[in-house]
């Protein structure tokens, strides 16, 4: 059984108890453990099930590349599934739950796949299931679906909160091992500005486990040395349970720190992401150790050696009373003898190799532990826990020369270097035959914004695995990238010592000779349920390329991302094809590390701070006033403001007959207002608007229309020019900054020489209407301008003041009604509009919305940019010949203008359309058929709708409309299918519905 | 993510100040033009696998266009330079023939 | 070629899977072949087996650099919908996705396709218009779609946030028959079929140089040597500039980055996929549990298949916002493609200014879901030189006559 030592544990504090459950059951464990050593300690071996086949698994590793023991953690709302109990720091009132099962644990219907494993290989789903055919979405699939998946599925909101932070460096060292801290120390001496991040929540690595010294002293103290050196350094900074999760290009990485994940505090932020950008980046992220492929080495109690290592040294907890190492290397000869130390018995080390001579074997066996080289396990016994292994010979075929008792299998298959950040931007890989493992290419380096070179590596990421090549590496490693940022090394290369050891044997099937039975029991993914047999499958059914392989066999796709199996993988399909590994190649590593949680991604974006707001001054008014808004850009504008219950439609019914009667108030201060000025601004304004704006008076207004320069109608708005180089812009509430940033790409990039400058003044100004045939009286009312018709014609503006505020005044229209747009200065908007209906309130004042403006704009038939334009309207398709000048040799989108398609007489027209039935609105967007239909079978179309009203001054639907010929076609009837299956009728008519002779607007 | 230097203000400024425009250089052709030439400018793009001439905006900083040399593959970046110019300047021309002396220049 | 099937899996596991043939043959070049593919992911392979089928061509190679299906084929979040405004869209992705319907059957290869339904969210007053005509429009063509209520919407998706403060769900088009497959069983379905047919499929093979006489092409130069061909076919997505320059003339396209992600799997929550272009995301959860997440494409030319984080970063945080649950989710695994945009952002299907050569390009981020119906058109333009009504308006002219098809009409983003 897994237990906890009476001795031991250089993590734990033996003097706090903590309290947790697993699946409900109460659990101690102690200050300083990892849930996963809490639940050794408990003897909780079997902590999950695979994704595939169900079966048993317990915890394999130590870091973060467990694969196995995954869990539910929390509950209710702060529930997170998939989390590995390997990087989970216990903490009082800890909940876990196991995953993937049902309906319990122990007892897993699921489990039934184990047994007809043989008929689930590889792909097995793309080979069935194909008929019949609605059986996949109704049956399969869901069943699929239900058995996958792993973890619950969060319900609820998250109520924790996450944050931010930027940070530069100089130099960022990822892994705070010994490279790391050596890299660091000698960076912070040179006075770089350096950053260095452990995932863990302790510094050194895992060298303080595996012994030796550095500059002669024990590693640990070596590391409290170097610590202490660093905290004195002001210009490095250092952080814990903080991994670097990816590095993107140009230098820019970010970091993803859990602050409180290990001492919950509902209130402080969960998780910290940060967003670096470093000079110069140095990997110091260490190896993870590999398994071995032997039949049956995914059952519960077979562990990596160091894993096994970790638990006794670090938490004082052994996996076992009784474990066979199995290697191929000297590293797992550590394993035997810290377990041997710990008072633990190891009947067996079996090395692989035929020889086993160095110190560390040697060691052992003065130890008295029996070592067997050539030796391969063969079978391990054993349900949902080893109880024993079947020793055979490694160059066999898996006969059973004896059987060993015991509780636990501690493997090593060497060391793989954790080459992930290298590989993020694109860095190169090469195979290092000697020590079978990939290492980075320093000569196809990841490169910078300077292309060169921005990245380095020290250490066992290397391929150094000794403690004296991992110093060396880390200084030599250190002195480049110092190099690179022009500076010297000062410090000279730590001296690490420990024992020398022999080369490891690549070992890739156990045993050798294996045939396809006992290849269908290696397990490569534990997660996923790969085996041997399935990478072999893949590449006999011709999978060839690693990115097929690992697709068809979902090998590494699994939450570990394959930091277990895909070097074995690799080795296995490269051996099924008789190719050498580098040549069979690898796969991409890209961000993130370990998985991160969106809710960091998101960060402090959410809910009412999801994207900023705009408000216009009288916003706050408006939300008084009971306004129903509508988003429009980064703005929400009032749609309207129903009053007593009243509906939407009521509301705008109400909101349009007071301004049609009386009076009505609208807040325009989103619309664009843009200052064009310089000798050059009437020369400029007529290539960008259709119509000529250089030739409009100082004091009048006019409407004006711009296109794109691939010909389409982008923009409308009212021009009025302001003095004699001056020229002020209005644009729709959308169109602002995107019109504002047309303009300078035009000035800065093709007229360049031309004197003119612009300024986007939209948030400056409060804008209101002032609309209807009582508009003229409030403003007097207000009293401090003359603007009667005399004095202030339609289409002129004058400056003055209102009310006593400084006010531009533009008597311009889009309702059809007597009407003044008034500019003041935004700080004095909200004085001015509760000015505008305290003076108003004689005559009903009604603040309207968007809805009633649109519906207004309607009946006179006034364009909408957005409605009656989609990006594929030009000017000429709405009758806006007129607005476009015929003099003009040149302005964006004449060009396109010419081309066949935009002169086609076909293109369809702008009309009005009144339904046959005045109480039967046309839908939006509805389509007016013609009959038959086109080579591809569909409907034949000869017009649509493009806006769509009940209007409350006429009393009927009114709608507008691009129509085949329109224009031409006056009186005809149309036939609009709706979506509920009905057919309207509707007449084509004039556009323009209400006040056709315009006399209401000039009175 | 992006570092261009902004030759206006002359900030390494972050991708998330800029706002890229597509290909730079490119020739207006108005009304008079050939349908084949008016094509091209507006659509027509080199989209090479190496070295690009591109237009960023300073969005969110100065405001201001400028021109870019970059390679699409290794993102390294060979200089930048204001947009009011029709050509790329001598020395980004030399800069980069520094670095890739077999590029061919612009198609 | 065996066929599949619950029995053939039976028979196999007696005998330890070691009967199984290999999927595609891995051939040496002929000389000459009648129709060279360039480009072996889904749209180049789907050619070439519906010029085998439809126009009995089978003398034919696939080409490809890398291997097939590894581009953006294998890369895409899946999603099949065909609930297009303009007509010659409509038409395509229909005919695509009803082929997807029977593509299993068809190819004897599961490609898991499954017609889950597809929601679009419309979250301004302008979406839901936009929607609405979308759905008038679907009718005409016959595309089964529907403009839904939020109470129907929060039905069909129980996780959605429909009061997000922001952008509150006005309401959704919803195409019940739209959904997802599996995305490398479609490469590798139509790759097994075309060997199958006796077509060569040369992976690792780069095209070097298009050999042309006369003002049409005779073929290719490899790093395998030269082929010869009477017809070629371009079907390269990200790449077709670099192949437009080697036959000699320019395409209105640019590559960019097009980044995805996914979730750790958990158990089934939702069974839609949800489209939500306001705030720029889509998300689905794959049949192994993964949340898979798409955004917007990034913007400028980029051919490393990396993208920017904060594009990922803004897609995130649009979901979390739509889907508040999967805060506590964490992303898994994160990647790019590169996107050919067109002008216009619609494809294109076309003959080209080289005589016998003609181009297949431009879908952009939503081309997975076309992979059948483009290769049904592009067969036919290839087989008879001339479009066929699927791909009439798609050809490389509609730039010049300023005859787009502007699908950002109905929606900002999308895919």
């Amino acid at each position: 059984m897994s237990t906890r030592l009476a001795r031991g544990g250089r993590r734990i504090d033996r003097s706090k108890r903590v309290e947790f459950t697993f699946n409900g059951k109460r659990l101690t464990g102690y200050q300083g453990d990892t849930l996963a050593s809490a639940l050794l300690a408990n003897d909780q071996m079997l902590v999950g099930r695979s994704f595939k086949y169900h079966r048993p698994r317990g915890v394999v590793a130590s870091g973060p590349e467990e694969p196995n023991a995954l869990v539910a953690l929390g509950d209710g709302a702060r529930m997170e599934p998939n989390q590995r109990v390997t990087t989970t720091e216990l903490f009082d009132g800890l909940s876990a739950r196991s995953q993937n099962h049902w309906p319990s644990l122990e007892f897993d219907i699921g489990g039934l796949n184990n047994h007809v494993a043989r008929f689930l290989p590889a792909g097995f789903y793309y080979k069935t299931f194909i008929h019949p055919r609605p059986f996949w979405k109704h049956v399969f699939e869901p069943v699929i679906r239900q058995s996958a998946g792993l973890g619950p599925a969060p319900k609820d909101r998250d109520p924790d909160v996450y944050e931010q932070v930027y940070a530069f460096a100089d130099l960022v060292v990822i892994g705070g091992g010994v490279a790391g801290l050596h890299a660091a120390r000698v960076a912070g001496a040179a006075g770089l500005r350096v950053l260095v991040l452990e995932q863990t929540a302790h510094w050194g690595g895992r060298s303080p486990v595996d012994g030796g010294t550095i500059d002669g002293q024990p590693v640990q103290d070596w590391i409290d040395a170097t610590l202490q050196a660093l905290d004195g350094m002001e210009n490095v900074t250092l952080r814990t349970r903080c991994m670097a999760a990816g590095i993107y290009d140009h230098g820019y990485m970010i970091g993803y720190e859990r602050l409180t994940d290990h001492a919950p505090a509902p209130g402080m932020p969960r998780h910290r992401l940060w967003k670096i950008r470093a000079a110069q980046v140095l990997s110091a992220t260490g190896a993870i150790e590999r398994g071995l492929s032997f039949p049956g080495n995914d059952l519960p109690g077979v562990m990596l050696a160091g894993a096994l290592r970790d638990y006794v040294v670090e938490y004082g907890v052994s996996a076992g009373d009784r474990t066979v190492v199995v290697t191929n290397n000297d590293d797992g000869y550590r394993t035997a003898l810290a377990l041997k130390e710990a008072g633990l018995v190891v009947p067996a080390v079996l090395d692989a190799r035929p020889e086993a001579t160095g110190a560390l074997p040697e060691a052992a066996r003065a130890q008295g532990i029996r070592v067997e080289t050539g030796r391969a396990i063969v079978k391990v016994m054993g349900g949902k826990r080893v109880t024993g292994v079947g020793v055979g010979l490694q160059a066999g075929e898996g006969s059973i020369l004896e059987e060993i008792a015991c509780d636990a299998v501690a493997m090593s298959g060497g060391w793989s270097p954790v080459v992930h950040f290298w590989s993020h931007t694109g860095g190169k890989l090469v195979w290092d035959e000697a020590q079978a493992l990939f290492r980075p290419d320093p000569a196809r380096a990841p490169v910078g914004a300077d292309g060169l070179p921005n990245q380095a590596v020290g250490g066992a990421a290397n391929g150094a695995l000794t403690l004296g090549a991992v110093m060396a590496d880390s200084h030599d490693a250190i002195s480049e990238v110092l190099r690179r940022l022009g500076k010297t090394v000062s410090d000279p290369a730590p001296a690490g010592d420990a024992p020398a050891e022999a080369p490891l044997h690549p070992v890739w099937v156990m045993p050798q000779g294996a045939g396809h039975k006992l290849k269908s029991k290696m397990w490569l993914d534990y997660q996923n349920d790969v085996k041997v047999s399935d990478v072999q499958l893949a590449a006999r059914e011709g999978y060839e390329s690693v990115e097929h392989t690992k697709r068809y066999t979902t090998l590494g796709m699994a939450t570990d991302q394959g930091k277990l199996s895909n070097i074995n993988g690799l080795a296995v399909l490269s051996d099924a094809l008789g190719a050498p590994i580098p040549q069979v190649g690898t796969t991409t590593f890209r961000p993130p590390f370990t998985p991160i949680s969106m809710g960091a991604i998101a960060g402090e974006a959410r809910g009412d701070i999801f994207q900023p707001l705009r408000r216009t001054p009288m916003h706050a008014w408006h939300e008084a006033h009971g306004a129903y808004f509508e988003p429009v850009g980064h703005w929400r504008r009032p749609y309207c403001y129903p009053q007593g219950g009243e509906s939407h439609a009521q509301a705008v019914h109400r909101e349009v007959t007071a301004t049609r009667t009386s009076l009505g108030l609208l807040d325009a201060s989103t619309l664009g207002k843009i200052v064009v000025k310089g000798p050059d601004a009437g020369r400029f304004l007529d290539m960008l608007y259709t119509n000529m704006m250089s030739t409009l008076p100082v004091g009048r207004c006019r409407y004006g229309l711009m296109c794109s320069e691939n010909g389409f109608l982008m923009d409308d708005g009212v021009v009025a020019r302001i003095d004699e180089d001056t020229w002020l812009c209005h644009t729709t509430t959308g169109g602002a900054d995107r019109i504002h940033a047309h303009m300078e790409d035009w000035l800065q990039c093709e007229w360049w020489d031309w004197k003119v400058y612009t300024a986007n003044l939209t948030e400056h100004y409060a804008q209101v209407a002032i609309v209807g045939p009582n508009a003229r009286k409030l403003i007097e009312k207000l009293g401090g301008m003359d603007v009667s018709k005399e004095a202030l014609g339609f289409m002129d503006w004058a400056d003055g003041t209102l009310a006593g505020i400084p006010a531009r005044v533009f008597r311009i229209s889009f309702s059809g009604e007597l009407s003044y747009e008034v500019a003041v200065p935004a700080s004095r908007g909200l004085e001015f509009w509760e000015a505008c209906h305290a003076a108003g309130a004689e005559f009903g004042a009604t603040a309207y919305g968007t809805e009633a403006l649109h519906v207004m704009r309607a009946e006179k038939g006034f364009i909408m940019i957005g409605d009656e334009t989609d990006g594929t309207v030009i000017p000429q398709d709405l009758g806006l010949g007129w607005a476009i000048s015929k003099k003009k040799a040149d302005y964006l989108g004449k060009r396109a203008q010419e081309r066949v398609h935009m002169t086609d007489p076909t293109r369809w027209q702008l009309v009005g359309l009144e339904t046959l039935d005045p109480n039967e609105r046309l839908p939006d967007g509805a389509y007016a058929r013609a009959s038959g239909t086109n080579a591809n079978g569909q409907g034949n179309t000869q017009g649509r709708v493009t806006s769509s009203y009940m209007s409350p001054t006429l009393g009927r639907a009114i709608a507008m409309g691009l129509v085949l010929n329109g224009p031409s076609r006056m009186g005809e009837v149309l036939e609009f299918p709706t979506v509920d299956g009905r057919v309207l009728s509707a007449r084509i008519v004039d556009p323009v519905f209400y006040d056709k002779a315009g006399e209401k607007q000039n009175v | 993510m992006l570092i261009l230097t902004c030759p206006y203000c002359g900030l390494a400024a972050d991708e998330t100040e800029l706002s890229p425009g597509g290909e730079a250089h490119l020739k207006r052709f108005g009304p008079g033009s050939s349908d084949d030439a008016f094509t091209g400018y507006l659509f027509h793009r080199e989209n090479p696998r190496g070295v690009h001439f591109e237009r960023w905006r300073h969005s969110n900083g100065c405001g201001k266009w400028f021109l870019a040399a970059r390679c699409t593959v290794t993102l390294e970046v060979f200089g930048t330079y204001p947009a009011q110019t029709t050509e790329p300047p001598a020395a980004i021309l030399d800069a980069i023939r520094a670095k890739r002396p077999d590029w061919e220049g612009r198609a | 070629m065996k066929r599949y099937s619950a029995f053939a899996i039976a028979r196999e596991a007696a005998r330890w899977h070691m009967g199984w043939e290999r999927a595609w043959r891995s051939p040496t070049p002929k000389a000459k072949y009648d129709v060279i593919v360039i480009g072996a992911g889904g749209h180049g392979l789907a050619t070439a087996y519906y010029l085998g089928k439809n126009h009995g061509i089978r003398n034919v190679a696939v080409i490809e650099k890398g291997w097939l299906g590894g581009g953006n084929t294998g890369r895409n979040t899946t999603i099949i919908r065909s609930n297009y405004l303009q007509d010659p869209s409509a038409a395509i992705y229909e005919k695509a996705r009803s082929l997807y319907e029977t593509l299993s059957q068809d190819l004897n290869y599961n490609v898991m396709f499954s017609p889950r339904g597809v929601l679009m969210l419309a979250q301004t007053h302008h979406e839901v218009r936009g929607y609405l005509r979308t759905a008038h429009a679907n009718k005409l063509q016959g595309v089964a779609t529907e403009y839904i209520g939020p109470e129907k919407v929060k039905e069909l998706c129980p996780i959605i946030n429909l009061d997000g403060p922001r952008y509150p769900v006005l309401g959704a088009l919803w195409q019940p028959r739209g959904g997802t497959a599996r995305h490398d069983a479609v490469a590798w379905g139509y790759a097994r079929a075309c060997s199958d047919m006796g077509m060569d499929i040369l992976q690792q093979t780069e095209v070097t140089a298009i050999r042309q006489a006369g003002g049409k092409v005779t073929g290719v130069e490899t790093t395998k040597g030269a082929i010869a061909c009477d017809k070629l076919a371009i079907v390269v997505a990200g790449h077709s500039g670099v192949l437009a320059e080697m036959a000699g003339f320019r395409l209105p396209i640019e590559s960019v980055a097009l980044q995805a992600l996914v979730s750790e799997p958990i158990k089934p929550c939702m069974d839609v996929v949800v489209m939500a272009n306001t705030v720029h995301g889509y998300m689905s959860q794959s049949d192994k549990g993964e949340m898979v997440i798409g955004g917007g494409a990034d913007g400028y030319n980029n051919y490393t298949q990396r993208g920017s984080f904060h594009h990922v970063e803004e897609t995130v945080r649009a979901l979390v916002e739509t889907f508040p649950m999967i805060s506590r989710l964490k992303m898994l695994r994160w990647w790019g493609g590169i996107v050919d945009m067109t002008g216009d952002r619609s494809p294109i299907l076309s003959k080209t200014p080289l005589g016998n050569c003609f181009i297949n390009c431009g879908w952009g981020t939503g081309g997975f879901k076309a992979i059948p119906g483009s290769g049904w058109g592009m067969a036919e333009l290839v087989a008879r030189g001339e479009p066929g009504p699927l791909t009439a308006e798609f050809g490389l002219d509609r730039f010049r006559e300023g005859r787009f098809i502007d699908e950002s009409v109905a929606a900002g983003v999308a895919h």
